[in-house]
C-alpha cells in the first residue's frame, strides 16, 4: 500500500506530481491511499523525490476535469481522479464521453458541484466599502464556500474589479488585491461587522421593491439561493417580512376599488409628444453635434453649409482630414477642386447648400497621418435619417449627388456613377448624379484628368439648368 | 446615497418590476481593466433571488414613472394615481456604479415612462449608458428599453452603448393593442424591431458594436383574450422576422391602482410557465407552433402537463423510441429528456449499448421518460403508451411548500 499525503485544500500541483510518479511506476489505483493534511497513520511512503515521473499526455477534457474536481471537499476525490487517469492511460482515451460509466458519472457530479459553488461565490459574494486611511475606498467581503474554490474564483474578481482595492475573507483562505498584485492568505474568521456607507441600505430597498407579492414562490427562490448562502447576503434579512406580508398585500390590491383617474388631458399630452422632431435646421444641427460618430475616428461633426431654400443642394461623401479640423464641408483639396469647377460653370458657391452623406471623418491613424477610410454601406445608412431630415429643411429644387456614396445615401441603392451619371429621381427629390471631385484628383494622366474635369463642369452646368 | 435617493429608488424599482426580462447573458466577454470597472462573462450571473422566485441580475429601474401614455395594464399609465419620481442621469450612473462595486448586480436595465417626448426620454436613457461607458469605463451589462416612438437616430445612438435593446410589444395582437394601449402603435413597434434587427445584422458583418446581445421583447399574458396559440404564433413570427433573442411572457398580475377596464384577478402563473416551456420547444427542440398547440385544446395549452408531454400523449404512435438507435430529433421529443441528456446519450452510445441503469445516470427525468423509451434491457410490454391512465401516472399532484 502506498500512502500519499497532499496539502489541505485544492492541491493541484501535489496531485499532478503524485500522479506522474504513480504512472511512471505503473502503480495501480487500488494500492494507493490518498490522505490530506496531517501525515497518514500508515506513514508516508511516497516514492523517492528523485522519481518525479514524466509529464502525462491526457486529453484536454481530462485535465480540465482534474482542475475542477481537486477543489471539491470530498476526501475521495484524489482516489477517483487517479482511477480516471489510470483508465485513460490504459486504453480508454475516450472515457469521458461515456457519461453513463459510474466513475465518470460520479466525477461529473463532483465537477458540477464545484462549478456551482464557484458560480454562487461569483454571484452571492457582497463587498462592503470601507474608508481607506489614504482617502480611497477599500472593499471587503466575507464568504463561506462549500469547497476549496478560493483560488479558483480569484481570476474572476481580479478581472472584474481590477481598479478597486479589495479583500475577500473565507474560512478556507483569503484573497487581497491592491490593483497590482494578488496575495493569498490564511483562513479568516468571520468579521464582527462590516459597516458600509448607505449603499447597503439602498440595496435593501431595491431588493424589497423589485419583489412582486402577487407572484410569491419561495420554493423557486430557495432552489437557486439555498439558505446556507443567506448569512453572506445582507438583503436576505428582509425575506421573512416580504413573504409574510405578501398575501395581505395581494388581497388589498384585489379588494381595492378600481382607481379613479385624476383628470388629465390626453389629447394635449399626445399632441405634445408628436412634436418631437427637430423643428429647424439649427435644431437638427445641434442633434448632430451632440451625437456620437457612427464611424470610427472623427473629432467633430461637419455640418452642412449654405442658405436654406438654396435651389441646389450638393451632397458629397464625407468630411476629410481638413474638413474635420475646420468643421466646414468642402475645404480640402477635393473641395477646392469643386469650387474651381463651380466657378468655371458660372455657379456661385455661396448660393448652394453643401453637405455630406456622412457627417464624420472616418480614418485610421498611421503615425502622424490620418488615413481616410470610405464609409461602409451600413454606415451610410445610419446617417441617412440625418441627411433626409436636413434636406427637408433646405428644400432644394435639385439634389446633386457627388460620387457613389452620396448616390447610395440618396437613392438607397448602389449606383454605378459613371454609367448612370445624369438626372435621377431620389427618394422624394429631383436629383442628379455625377462624380466626386476626389475621383478627378486620383486620375493618373493629365489628358484624362482634363477631359474628366470638363465633363464634370458640364454636369454642373446641366444640373444648374435643371434647377 | 441620501434618503431622497433611496426613496426614489424604492418607487422606480417598484415601477419597473413588471418587466420580465432580467437576463445579463449574451455579451461577448470583456473587461474594464485598470481604469474602468467590471466585466461580462458571456453567461450572465444572477446575484440574488427574491421570494417571487425571480432573479436579480441587473439593477432594473425606470428613469421615471411619469408617463404620457395610458396603457391600461400598466401601473405607470397617465391615469394611475401612483407616486411619481424621476432620476437624473447622474443618479442612475451613481446607483449602477455603487451597486456594481459591491457585486450586487451585473449591470443596468433601464426603462422609462415617456416624459415630455419620446425623443427626450430616449436621449436621457442613452446618456445614462454613454456616461457609464465613456466617462467611467463601465464594462458591465447594459440593457436599454427602447422607446419605439423615438427617432431612428436615437436608436442608432443607443445601440452603440447598450448590450441589448428591447422593445415591448406587450400585447400579441394589434386589436388588443388598440383596446388597451390607445397611444401605442403596433406598426411603429415592429418598424423599430426591424430597424434594430437590420443594424444588428450589419454590425455583425462589419464587426462593429451594436446591441451585441441582440434584442428581446415582452408579451403580457392574461390581460386580453388572446389564446396561447396566437401568443406563440406572434412569438414565432418575431423570432423569424426580427431575429429576436428572447420573447418574455409576463403573466398579467394585479397591480395597485388598477384600471377599471381590466378584471382584477390573480395572475395565471401556470399559463406563463407553460408558455415558457412551449417557447423553449420552439427555439431549441424543433417544434412548430402548430405541433405545440395541437397538444392542448381550443388554442390553449394544457395547464396540467408540460407541452412536450401533452404532444407525446397525443402522438403515442411515434413511441416508444429506442435510445440506442433513434436520431437526435426524435430523442428530443421524448418527455423528460432535455437537450443536455440527449447529447450525453448520443455520445455515450457510441461506446456502449445503453441500459436503463445507464440512462438513470444520464438524465434526471427518467421517471417521466420511461414509458416512451426502449433500452437494451427494457422493452415496455403491452404498450405502456396505450394505457389510458398514462397521463395520471405521470402527473404528480404538486403542492406549494411554505417557507416558514
Amino acid at each position: 500500500m502506498h500512502t500519499i499525503t497532499l496539502r489541505e485544500g485544492a492541491d493541484l500541483d501535489g496531485f499532478r506530481r503524485a500522479v506522474r510518479r504513480l504512472a511512471a511506476s505503473r502503480t495501480e489505483p487500488d494500492t494507493v491511499l490518498w490522505s490530506v493534511g496531517a501525515p497518514s497513520l500508515f506513514g508516508d511512503d511516497a516514492a523517492p523525490a528523485s522519481e518525479n515521473g514524466l509529464p502525462l499526455f491526457l486529453p484536454h477534457a481530462v485535465g480540465q476535469l482534474i482542475e475542477t474536481v481537486v477543489c471539491h471537499g470530498d476526501p475521495e476525490r484524489y482516489a477517483l481522479l487517479h482511477r480516471l487517469v489510470w483508465r485513460v492511460l490504459n486504453g480508454e482515451r475516450a472515457l469521458l464521453d461515456q457519461h453513463a460509466d459510474p466513475l465518470v458519472h460520479r466525477l461529473e457530479r463532483l465537477d458540477k458541484a464545484v462549478r456551482r459553488d464557484i458560480h454562487k461565490m461569483h454571484a452571492f459574494l457582497r463587498f462592503r466599502a470601507l474608508p481607506d486611511p489614504d482617502g480611497g475606498e477599500r472593499y471587503v467581503a466575507w464568504f463561506e464556500p462549500d469547497h476549496h474554490i478560493v483560488e479558483a474564483v480569484a481570476p474572476f474578481f481580479v478581472e472584474r474589479f481590477e481598479s478597486m482595492v479589495w479583500t475577500i475573507l473565507t474560512p478556507k483562505g483569503s484573497l487581497h488585491w491592491d490593483r497590482q498584485h494578488l496575495m493569498t492568505g490564511p483562513p479568516a474568521e468571520r468579521p464582527d461587522s462590516l459597516a458600509d456607507d448607505r449603499f447597503a441600505e439602498g440595496w435593501l430597498r431595491y431588493y424589497e421593491s423589485t419583489f412582486n407579492p402577487a407572484r410569491v414562490n419561495p420554493t423557486a427562490m430557495r432552489a437557486e439561493m439555498p439558505r446556507k448562502y443567506w448569512v453572506n447576503m445582507p438583503e436576505t434579512a428582509a425575506i421573512p417580512a416580504m413573504v409574510r406580508s405578501a398575501p395581505a398585500r395581494v388581497q388589498a390590491m384585489l379588494e381595492a376599488e378600481a382607481a379613479i383617474p385624476r383628470r388629465r388631458t390626453p389629447e394635449k399630452a399626445v399632441a405634445a409628444m408628436a412634436r418631437q422632431a427637430p423643428e429647424s435646421l439649427a435644431d437638427l444641427n445641434r442633434l448632430i453635434q451632440r451625437s456620437e460618430p457612427l464611424v470610427p475616428g472623427a473629432t467633430q461633426a461637419v455640418l452642412g453649409e449654405g442658405p436654406e431654400g438654396a435651389a441646389i443642394a450638393i451632397v458629397g461623401e464625407q468630411p476629410g482630414d481638413q474638413e474635420d479640423r475646420e468643421a466646414r464641408p468642402f475645404v480640402g483639396p477635393a473641395g477646392q477642386l469643386l469650387t474651381a469647377a463651380l466657378e468655371e460653370a458660372g455657379i456661385d458657391r455661396g448660393s448652394l447648400y453643401l453637405t455630406n452623406a456622412v457627417k464624420h471623418f472616418k480614418f485610421v491613424q498611421r503615425g502622424k497621418r490620418r488615413i481616410h477610410q470610405s464609409p461602409t454601406a451600413g454606415e451610410v445608412k445610419h446617417y441617412r435619417w440625418w441627411l433626409m431630415t436636413e434636406l427637408g429643411f433646405v428644400r432644394p429644387r435639385l439634389v446633386v449627388a457627388l460620387g457613389a456614396t452620396a448616390a447610395l445615401a440618396l437613392s438607397g441603392r448602389p449606383v454605378a456613377v459613371l454609367r448612370e451619371r445624369g438626372p435621377m429621381a431620389f427618394d422624394g427629390w429631383d436629383g442628379f448624379v455625377t462624380v466626386h471631385p476626389s475621383y478627378l484628383l486620383r486620375l493618373p494622366g493629365d489628358e484624362e484628368r482634363r477631359r474628366a474635369q470638363a465633363e464634370f463642369v458640364a454636369d454642373l452646368r446641366r444640373a444648374a439648368a435643371l434647377a | 446615497m441620501d434618503d431622497a435617493l433611496i426613496e426614489k429608488l424604492g418607487i422606480l424599482a417598484d415601477a419597473a418590476k413588471y418587466d420580465a426580462s432580467c437576463a445579463s447573458s449574451g455579451a461577448k466577454p470583456r473587461s474594464g481593466g485598470k481604469e474602468g470597472l467590471g466585466s461580462t462573462t458571456g453567461a450572465g450571473i444572477c446575484h440574488a433571488y427574491t421570494p417571487d422566485g425571480r432573479c436579480v441580475s441587473l439593477l432594473k429601474i425606470l428613469l421615471t414613472n411619469h408617463c404620457l401614455f395610458d396603457c391600461v395594464y400598466c401601473i405607470n399609465r397617465r391615469s394611475s394615481n401612483v407616486r411619481r419620481a424621476r432620476f437624473t442621469v447622474a443618479e442612475v450612473v451613481e446607483l449602477t456604479l455603487g451597486f456594481y462595486k459591491r457585486n450586487c448586480i451585473e449591470g443596468l436595465f433601464l426603462s422609462s415612462g415617456i416624459i415630455r417626448s419620446p425623443d427626450h426620454t430616449m436621449e436621457q436613457m442613452m446618456l445614462v449608458a454613454r456616461t457609464l461607458r465613456r466617462d467611467h469605463g463601465f464594462a458591465g451589462y447594459i440593457h436599454l428599453k427602447t422607446i419605439p416612438e423615438a427617432s431612428p437616430w436615437l436608436i442608432e445612438q443607443a445601440g452603440l452603448w447598450a448590450d441589448r435593446l428591447s422593445i415591448n410589444l406587450e400585447l400579441p395582437s394589434d386589436h388588443s393593442l388598440k383596446a388597451f394601449a390607445p397611444e401605442k402603435n403596433g406598426g411603429t413597434i415592429k418598424a423599430v424591431m426591424g430597424q434594430v434587427n437590420e443594424r444588428i445584422v450589419e454590425a455583425k458583418e462589419e464587426r462593429r458594436r451594436f446591441s451585441p446581445a441582440g434584442q428581446s421583447t415582452q408579451l403580457i399574458v392574461g390581460a386580453d383574450d388572446a389564446t396561447d396559440r396566437s401568443v406563440l404564433e406572434t412569438s414565432g413570427t418575431l423570432y423569424q422576422r426580427y431575429g429576436l433573442r428572447r420573447v418574455y411572457y409576463s403573466a398579467f398580475s394585479p397591480i395597485p391602482e388598477a384600471s377599471s377596464v381590466l378584471p382584477v384577478k390573480p395572475p395565471p402563473l401556470q399559463r406563463e410557465n407553460r408558455l415558457y416551456q412551449a417557447d423553449w420547444l420552439l427555439r431549441y427542440y424543433g417544434f412548430t407552433v402548430e405541433e405545440i398547440a395541437s397538444g392542448g385544446e381550443g388554442g390553449m395549452l394544457d395547464l396540467g402537463i408540460d407541452p412536450k408531454l401533452a404532444w407525446a400523449l397525443k402522438n403515442r404512435e411515434r413511441f416508444p423510441v429506442d435510445v440506442n438507435r433513434a436520431d437526435r430529433e426524435m430523442l428530443l421529443r421524448v418527455p423528460g429528456l432535455g437537450a443536455r441528456a440527449v447529447d450525453k446519450i448520443l455520445s455515450a452510445r457510441r461506446h456502449t449499448r445503453l441500459r436503463m441503469e445507464d440512462l438513470g445516470r444520464l438524465s434526471s427525468g427518467l421517471r417521466r421518460a420511461r414509458p416512451f423509451l426502449i433500452a437494451a434491457d427494457y422493452h415496455p410490454v403491452g404498450g405502456l403508451t396505450d394505457r389510458l391512465d398514462l397521463r395520471q401516472r405521470l402527473v404528480t399532484p404538486s403542492s406549494q411548500l411554505s417557507l416558514f
